[in-house]
């Protein structure tokens, strides 16, 4: 039986144009993958593959040049994300589509329990709730109480990491994407986000990654796809 | 989601105008002048959505036509043309169409506007809580304790110091006359808050916490927002979709994420590489 | 004296003025601007009560002309002079009961009005507003959409600095529910007594060129806050004991102060027919 994929990406593309300096760069082309609930696609492929252009497009973070991003709502419809309105797209950000990216960006006051939580705060979930469940997740993530009512802008690379991880993880989105998530950890905490990836697959979560290391797409991946660095045009 | 505002082909001109304003000015011509008549086409076919609770950035530079398009909707301005409808739980109402009571109740109960300049939005002959005081009264709030717990309760909420509260705003730096500002704008719970520009000109740690601020009330009230600014960072930390004007015209709109890690327009990846 | 008109403004000053009055009555507390008339004496002594006097007296109206309570004053005099020489057969008297018409500056009489009197004030400023907003462009927009939250900071204000409300004569009052009028630099005593009178008030501006009125059982409240209410003057001494007309012995009335020949702070009853009236029931 073939299950539906959850997000099915067809022949994608991006290429910028830069209009100062009159150049075009392509930065993923003709990607094809599906990803599917409970199961993690890993991308692989060279430097300058345009594997991160992929999560950006299919976020939106980049506007795909083109191809079509078919998402299976909620409804069962199908959706083209390349397509979808703005509004449709920051609502499904806030409710069923998760990115976790490198950097780490929040508002200068606001403290490690509360970013964490944050998109619990944005689905309605009351502060309470929403700072337990920070606080279990920091602590499996090994980030120490100490740190929780401090705003993460001081912290070192792989505590905001962390931080971003635990804002990642927190919600249960239906897609979740990520980039290179343990790039700056250390092999235990490592190994502590690999547990919890697999449980949010157990959970019916669907995952595109990036990872840094090739021991990782063995350890998560149930499905691997190559890309290849797009041909240069002039 | 539900609708709060929408806006159809807003245009603002300054002058006698002229059949050829709108096509012979614009970011092709870069000018915002009409050269056969002398108008300043300050703005141009305006249209967007903005959905309650939620913070929409409009950027430009000076000359945009950015915080033109705000004065209309607070009503600072009538423009020359256009339409915009304002969603208020189950009524509509078309702005411009109004006549000057009704403008004048939507802009003290329903709308919040916080300017650049403090001298626009506070009065500066009455103390900080009676700033507050005459728009809470406007709401026929008529108990003089209750008037001023409230006072205090937004002045404290601005982190304004509540000891000061009984002081003239001129007396304040600027950031806190900013809070002050903010304090009064939000007296009323408007479900639709202007800011524009409000925080150029501090200094980058009263900035932070300004914008910090912004966005806890946002989050506590669902206050849906439009963020007018020429600074790209307050935009990445405020807003959800962006507008980017130049000459009067929108030329680019997006999510404020896309806009400033792809945009598209050769103007827009101008602004975005010139970030310091 | 007989080529000048009885009552000294022409017939057709005294329609437009009693037109004025109309409008005034239909729409209580609103200023109507009128076509105010030189008077053969200057701005400030009273010429736009002056005005409305003339407008409505008739041969079988009696007069009486107070200032600051008393018929004896120079300006009460004066007034009182003029418009009987201007009106020859009118009757005059320093009696409130025995009036029809009755001309004030700064105070209502202590006895009730009837239905059949009218009372004309006289007004320097006719505008409450004047004191927040000096356009009188913005002020007209600011009356008609019943938008005082302004005069009410000022009251705000007020309690934060002083712990009261600190208006003591012209103090705002809404009459009607809409209109706030400046009533005249009438003490705040008088004020509650412009509620549901019985007879119609008139107010002149002369120099400001407006007349308005509080016409019969007319709502007249004091701005205030609900709790912190408007309160008259106190003529409590430093026993509690309420003060006494030195004259009349009447602790009701409005007392003025002041010191007598010794050096010694002395009250006596501000309405000096009250207080004549008052001394006569005494005596019997």
């Amino acid at each position: 039986m073939i299950r539906k994929p959850l997000l099915r990406v067809e022949n994608l593309s991006k290429t910028f144009f830069l209009h100062e300096q009159n150049k075009v760069i392509p930065s993923s082309s003709q990607v094809n993958l599906s990803v599917y609930s409970g199961r993690l696609t890993a991308l692989i492929g060279p430097t300058g593959a345009g594997k991160s252009s992929v999560l950006k497009s299919i976020f939106r973070t980049y506007l795909p040049s083109s191809g079509r991003l078919l998402y299976e709502t909620t409804a069962g419809a199908t959706l083209d994300l390349a397509l979808a309105s703005e509004h449709h797209i920051l609502e499904l950000r806030r409710q069923e589509i998760g990115f976790v990216t490198q950097f780490l960006h929040t508002l200068p006051r606001q403290k490690t329990l509360d970013v964490v939580a944050m998109p619990l705060y944005q689905q309605g979930i009351d502060r309470t709730e929403g700072r337990t469940r920070a606080a279990e997740l920091l602590t499996e993530l090994n980030i120490p109480e100490r740190l929780w009512e401090v705003p993460p802008a001081t912290f070192s690379g792989g505590e905001k990491q962390r931080v971003n991880l635990a804002r990642g993880l927190i919600a249960s989105p239906r897609l979740l994407l990520l980039d290179e998530p343990t790039a700056s950890l250390d092999a235990s905490t490592t190994d502590r986000v690999v547990a919890l990836i697999q449980r949010k697959k157990a959970h019916g979560t669907g995952m595109l990654a990036i990872f840094h290391h090739a021991d990782l797409v063995q350890r998560l991946a149930d499905d691997v796809v190559e890309l290849a660095v797009p041909a240069a045009n002039t | 989601m539900n609708k709060i505002l929408e806006v159809k082909g807003l245009s603002q001109v300054y002058g006698p105008g002229c059949t050829l304003c709108f096509t012979s000015t614009g970011p092709e011509f870069e000018t915002n002048i009409c050269p056969h008549c002398g108008s300043i086409v300050a703005l141009h076919d305006l249209s967007f959505d903005l959905y309650k609770g939620e913070i929409l950035g409009i950027m430009g530079e000076s000359g945009s036509g950015k915080s033109t398009a705000v004065k209309c909707l607070y009503f600072d301005q009538m423009p020359y043309s256009g339409s915009a409808i304002f969603y208020d739980e189950s009524e509509q109402q078309p702005l411009f169409k109004l006549n000057p009571a009704q403008r004048r109740s939507l802009r003290n109960h329903r709308f919040g506007m916080v300017y650049q300049n403090p001298n626009l939005g506070l009065n500066f002959d009455i103390s900080a809580g009676g700033n507050i005081a005459e728009r809470l009264l406007m709401s026929q709030v008529m108990n003089y304790r209750e008037i001023r717990e409230r006072a205090r309760e937004l002045l404290a909420r601005t982190e304004v110091l509540t000891e000061r509260m009984d002081e003239l705003p001129k007396n304040f730096s600027g950031g806190m006359q900013q809070r002050v500002q903010i304090a009064k704008a939000l007296a009323t719970q408007p479900p639709l808050l202007f800011l524009d520009e409000v925080t150029t000109g501090l200094d980058l740690s009263v900035q932070a916490k300004i914008l910090d601020l912004i966005l806890e009330i946002q989050a506590e009230l669902d206050t849906a927002m439009i963020v007018v600014t020429h600074d790209l960072g307050v935009i990445r930390l405020l807003a959800g979709r962006t507008l980017v004007m130049k000459y009067g015209r929108v030329i680019e709109s997006g999510l404020t994420d896309q806009i400033l890690e792809d945009p598209q327009h050769a103007y827009t990846q101008q602004l975005v590489a010139s970030a310091l | 004296m007989s080529d000048i008109n009885f009552a000294f403004l022409d017939e057709y000053a005294k329609r437009e003025i009693r037109r004025s009055i109309i409008k005034a009555i239909c729409i209580p507390g609103y200023q109507v601007p009128y076509s105010s008339r030189e008077m053969p004496m200057g701005r400030g002594f009273g010429t736009g009560g002056l005005q409305l006097t003339l407008a409505l007296i008739g041969i079988d109206d009696t007069l009486k002309v107070i200032d600051q309570g008393s018929d004896d004053s120079v300006n009460a005099v004066n007034l009182r002079k003029f418009i009987e020489m201007t009106c020859p057969g009118i009757n005059t008297t320093t009696c409130l009961q025995e009036a029809t018409l009755i001309q004030s500056r700064h105070r209502i009489p202590e006895r009730p009005l009837r239905a059949d009197q009218i009372l004309v004030l006289q007004v320097p400023y006719p505008d409450a507003l004047v004191i927040v907003e000096p356009s009188e462009d913005k002020r007209k927009i600011m009356h008609g959409e019943a938008d005082y939250s302004r005069l009410l900071v000022k009251l705000y204000e007020d309690i934060v600095k002083f712990d009261e409300i600190t208006i003591s004569h012209r103090y705002p009052t809404r009459i009607n529910g809409h209109y706030i009028i400046d009533p005249s630099p009438i003490p705040r005593y008088d004020v509650p007594r412009l509620n549901n009178s019985e007879a119609l008030i008139l107010f002149g501006a002369g120099r400001e060129k407006k007349i308005y009125a509080v016409p019969p059982h007319c709502p007249a409240e004091p701005l205030a806050f609900d709790d912190v209410p408007f309160r008259i003057e106190d003529f409590t001494d430093s026993n509690g004991e309420r003060r006494a007309c030195r004259l009349c012995g009447s602790k009701t009335s409005f007392l003025d102060e002041f010191i007598d020949e010794h050096g010694v702070r002395i009250y006596q009853c501000s309405d000096s027919d009250y207080c004549e009236q008052q001394q006569e029931l005494a005596h019997e």
